[in-house]
């Protein structure tokens, strides 16, 4: 059985302007130990989705008005307010794009990561400290017992990752969902700050959900990928099916616009005409991609696809079989 | 063409130091944050040389002082051979037809009380080139060339996307037909496919007009694909320099080296087989940066004469340059 199953997740935002179809209808599973990458551009939904699955959206404006998310056989958008604070934070971590503002500047790092020990592992301010201790040293902060009472002001943007990282996993969670933790940090900063999440994912045998919009991060990081457009799912492929057999437009797109550190000629990089849509009242028939896909047909603006599979383990939402 | 070959910026040993002051009344000057500390290099006429490097490398000030919007605190910049460093007032304006800058950020580099007209137009007017219908003509003829509809330009920046208004700041950077562009992570704020967009109207610009460009990015991937000839910057220095394959298939330096290896390549296959140089540690701060080559606290191979001498910038293989005592 799967670790988490996602089932036909539906999010939406009532704003003044109109309502948001940010995350619409998506469905995937999540298995012990599996790492998964969520790909796609700013507004497609990724971020919203993972933090539907915890509840953290704030309703209103936001509402998740459909689907279930089954981990350990219970449905997490149907629990109490109770038990879902039981999960968050001890079962299924979460750690955000920006450091800064996910930490507390008012409180010592050493306060916050003992928090949670105290909290839902039941420990002591003493045993609490010493495996915060722990925790730091783990994820790489030098002289660990002195910065355990300093503030998050003191500590560069690849310290504070660090701090969150060890914060998420501080109760062992089974789920460790990452949401674009690396994206404003230097380049040399994320490759300590993912290795460390490797070595600690295979240490501890925990799932990994990575969000992102890089795709080279998703490429030597995660077993399988999803790619999201407009709030859907568009493609979920393993990954090396995924870059080497792209069957959606907008990833054969993606992959194309994304310049190669190692090409060999100088090539022109591939440029997708249009922009990404509205989602405020988002035409539900007919396929997001179609305004700016290079192999529309004329069903393309009649019906929306679903996800199918077009090979082992590899879905795709297309009427097009682009290969053709 | 010799001409083609001539070189158009040459700049010297270029400084640019922040004071550090303490007091609120009475300010005591008590230190110096080293932006940019000692950077040599030269672009050709229709060059594009990348500039890259990770944050507080010192890549902004070197575009920004070049240009002479900050006034260095040593070196020179020879601009068609002209010192632009000793430049004030109307002189230095003229050049400024010659050279301009695209900006990073797509949202604070466009004047939200202005119209996109009156934007891409303001450089013609300042410059007494065009007025009136003429000017009006021009800008139209800009805004078609970056690919936006020309009846846009009564309308706001905060009408159009990030996309778009990156686009808007490249056509008021072609306005006055410059023969230097300073583009200054010109896609760093935008997304993927947009990058894409932007990258490729710069490249199709540049074989059009024939322009020279500094790109200055923290991409290395991004840099590399549009740059004839990159440069390596770190905590205010230049580690090396070189053309763009060279960098890539024999760099020298250890934090070249450190950064080739950070950057993701979209490939799954040719990832799981990198072997990744990890660096210890976080970068220096440039108000106090390490004595002798300002790497050797990360560098996996310092020895001594790391620690007490700053190794020279000096050329090793033809066109191929570089600081460190190592190599």
């Amino acid at each position: 059985m799967a670790l988490l199953e996602v089932r036909n997740l539906t999010t939406r935002f009532y704003t003044p302007d109109g309502v948001v179809h940010a995350v619409n209808g998506i469905s995937y599973t999540l298995d012990r130990g599996e790492t998964l990458g969520i790909v796609g551009e700013s507004g497609c939904g990724k971020s919203v989705s993972v933090l539907s699955i915890l509840r953290l959206i704030p309703q209103p404006p936001g509402k998740i008005v459909d689907g279930e998310v089954i981990f350990d056989g219970h449905d997490l958008l149907r629990m109490s307010e109770e038990e879902i604070r039981q999960v968050r934070g001890n079962r299924i971590a979460m750690v955000f794009q920006d450091p800064m503002t996910s930490l507390n500047p008012v409180l010592t790092i050493g306060r916050q990561i003992s928090e949670a020990l105290e909290l839902h592992m039941g420990m002591t301010k003493a045993q609490a400290r010493q495996r915060t201790i722990e925790l730091l040293k783990m994820v790489g902060i030098p002289q660990a017992e002195d910065r355990i009472d300093d503030y998050p002001h003191q500590f560069s943007g690849g310290m504070r990752q660090r701090v969150m990282i060890a914060m998420a996993l501080s109760c062992n969670p089974e789920i460790l969902i990452a949401d674009e933790p690396t994206t404003n940090l230097d380049v040399t900063i994320q490759a300590q700050i993912i290795d460390i999440v490797k070595r600690l994912r295979d240490e501890l045998g925990m799932a990994v959900i990575w969000i992102t919009h890089d795709l080279g991060i998703v490429a030597g990081l995660v077993d399988r990928v999803m790619v999201m457009y407009a709030g859907y799912l568009v493609e979920k492929a393993n990954v090396k099916d995924l870059y080497g057999d792209p069957r959606h437009p907008y990833t054969i797109g993606l992959l194309g616009s994304v310049p190669r550190l190692d090409e060999k000629r100088k090539r022109r990089l591939f440029s997708m005409k249009g922009l990404p849509p509205d989602l405020i009242d988002l035409n539900p028939n007919q396929c997001p991609f179609a305004p700016r896909c290079d192999y529309a047909i004329d069903r393309c603006w009649e019906e929306n696809p679903k996800l199918r599979l077009v090979a082992p383990n590899h879905e795709v939402a297309c009427w097009v079989d682009v290969r053709k | 063409m010799a001409r083609e070959n001539e070189i158009l910026v040459r700049v010297e040993n270029l400084k640019k130091y922040f004071p550090i002051t303490r007091g609120i009344i009475f300010q005591k000057h008590i230190g110096d944050i080293k932006a940019v500390d000692g950077v040599s290099f030269f672009i050709r006429r229709n060059e594009t040389l990348g500039l890259v490097g990770e944050s507080g490398c010192g890549k902004t000030t070197t575009g920004r002082t070049i240009l002479q919007l900050y006034r260095p605190t040593a070196g020179k910049v020879y601009f068609e051979g002209k010192d632009l460093t000793t430049m004030k007032g109307k002189e230095l304006r003229r050049m400024r037809r010659k050279m301009q800058m695209i900006f990073q950020d797509p949202y604070a580099s466009l004047n939200p009380r202005m119209t996109v007209g009156n934007i891409v137009g303001e450089p013609l007017e300042v410059h007494g080139i065009a007025k009136g219908k003429e000017k009006r003509e021009r800008v139209m003829e800009l805004l078609h060339l970056v690919g936006l509809n020309p009846y846009f330009i009564n309308r706001y920046p905060h009408e159009f996307s990030g996309g778009q208004r990156q686009r808007i700041g490249v056509a008021r950077a072609l306005a006055l037909n410059p023969s230097f562009i300073v583009c200054d992570e010109p896609v760093s704020s935008v997304d993927v496919s947009i990058q894409a967009q932007i990258v490729n109207l710069l490249e199709d610009l540049q074989a059009k007009f024939g322009m020279a460009y500094l790109f200055i990015a923290h991409d290395l991937a991004m840099v590399r694909h549009i740059s004839d000839r990159v440069a390596v910057m770190y905590l205010g220095k230049i580690v090396e320099l070189t053309d763009r394959d060279e960098l890539y298939h024999h760099p020298l330096h250890p934090y070249t080296k450190a950064l080739l290896s950070a950057v993701p390549i979209p490939d799954p296959s040719v990832e799981e087989k990198r072997e990744r140089i990890i660096l210890v540690g976080d970068v220096p701060s440039p108000a106090n940066p390490p004595k002798g080559c300002n790497f050797h606290t990360r560098c996996p191979i310092a020895i001594d004469i790391c620690r007490e001498v700053e190794p020279e910038f000096r050329e090793v293989g033809s066109g191929h340059w570089v600081a460190c005592h190592r190599v």
